[in-house]
């Protein structure tokens, strides 16, 4: 079956999602951070920060209501049933802190198919209120028999 | 940081309930992490771990080793196999390299579980002065 890769270079909306502190916590919680930083705000701001900051991986938390949508959208035209996460690249800029509102831009990069297998790569750009780059992801994922 | 030199090793077991709270956390719900009927019925063994949890154990093995949240510059992965929950994770890490210029570590590392790895090929930048 042949890929389909007419929406090469398609953008989607952006999305803004608001950092929050407890949102912070709950996160590192769950992946098991325990630097103060991330928990602590007296902490964080005897760091020189002006609230409890973002692990890196935070990442996936404010970037996800730009891509998923990309995901699942008809003219990409995945079969979320059949789609693997195959590899992910993220870079980051200036950190991320409570408080921050983090627009979020998906682009789908390149579709090609690989041994019979569709090979999606999206890409994400993140920016911060002061128009700073705080994130840039690569996400690529195989649809099996796409 | 010298090129050869390995980070401390990382080990985390992911409780039963693990990927429940990460989709939470996260936002990403795919009913193959939290729903063990679904997986199953996908052909999977069970419910698996988001492969973005593990990426951030291999990231937080480099934030620790490094100057915390800042000094992470770049992370890039590859997912392999499938990791499970109330199984031991491990990351490891090796130096490839200290550039110069800019006096950034160029990390290698994998995670595995149970003698497989689940993320291979990982490799990271990290600013040794952030």
């Amino acid at each position: 079956m042949a890929v389909n890769t007419a929406a090469i270079g398609k953008t989607f909306a952006p999305a803004t999602y608001a950092v929050g502190r407890e949102k912070i916590r709950e996160y590192a919680h769950a992946v098991g951070e325990t630097d103060p930083l991330y928990l602590d705000v007296d902490a964080a701001r005897a760091a020189g920060y002006d609230d409890v900051v973002a692990p890196p991986m935070f990442a996936v938390v404010y970037s996800l209501p730009a891509v998923w949508p990309a995901l699942f959208d008809e003219e990409v035209g995945i079969d979320f049933g059949r789609m693997v996460h195959a590899g992910q690249e993220f870079e980051w800029g200036p950190v991320v802190v409570a408080g921050d509102e983090i627009t979020t831009t998906a682009s789908l990069k390149d579709v090609s198919d690989r041994r019979g297998n569709g090979f999606f790569v999206f890409e994400s750009v993140s920016v911060n209120g002061r128009g700073e780059a705080v994130c840039t992801g690569l996400w690529s994922n195989i649809v099996r028999g796409a | 940081m010298q090129p050869g030199d390995e980070l401390e090793p990382l080990s985390v077991t992911p409780d039963r309930y693990l990927t429940v709270r990460y989709a939470g956390a996260s936002g990403d719900f795919n009913p193959i992490h939290i729903d063990e009927e679904f997986a199953r019925d996908v052909g999977l063994p069970g419910r698996i771990l988001h492969g973005l949890y593990t990426m951030a154990q291999v990231a937080r093995a480099h934030t620790e080793a490094g100057g915390g949240p800042a000094s992470l510059k770049r992370l890039s992965v590859q997912f392999r196999g499938m990791g499970v929950p109330e199984v031991e994770l491990t990351v490891t890490a090796t130096v490839r390299e200290v550039r110069d210029d800019d006096g950034v570590a160029v990390i290698d590392s994998n995670c595995e579980q149970d003698g497989k790895r689940v993320i291979r090929n990982a490799e990271a930048q990290l600013r040794l002065e952030p």
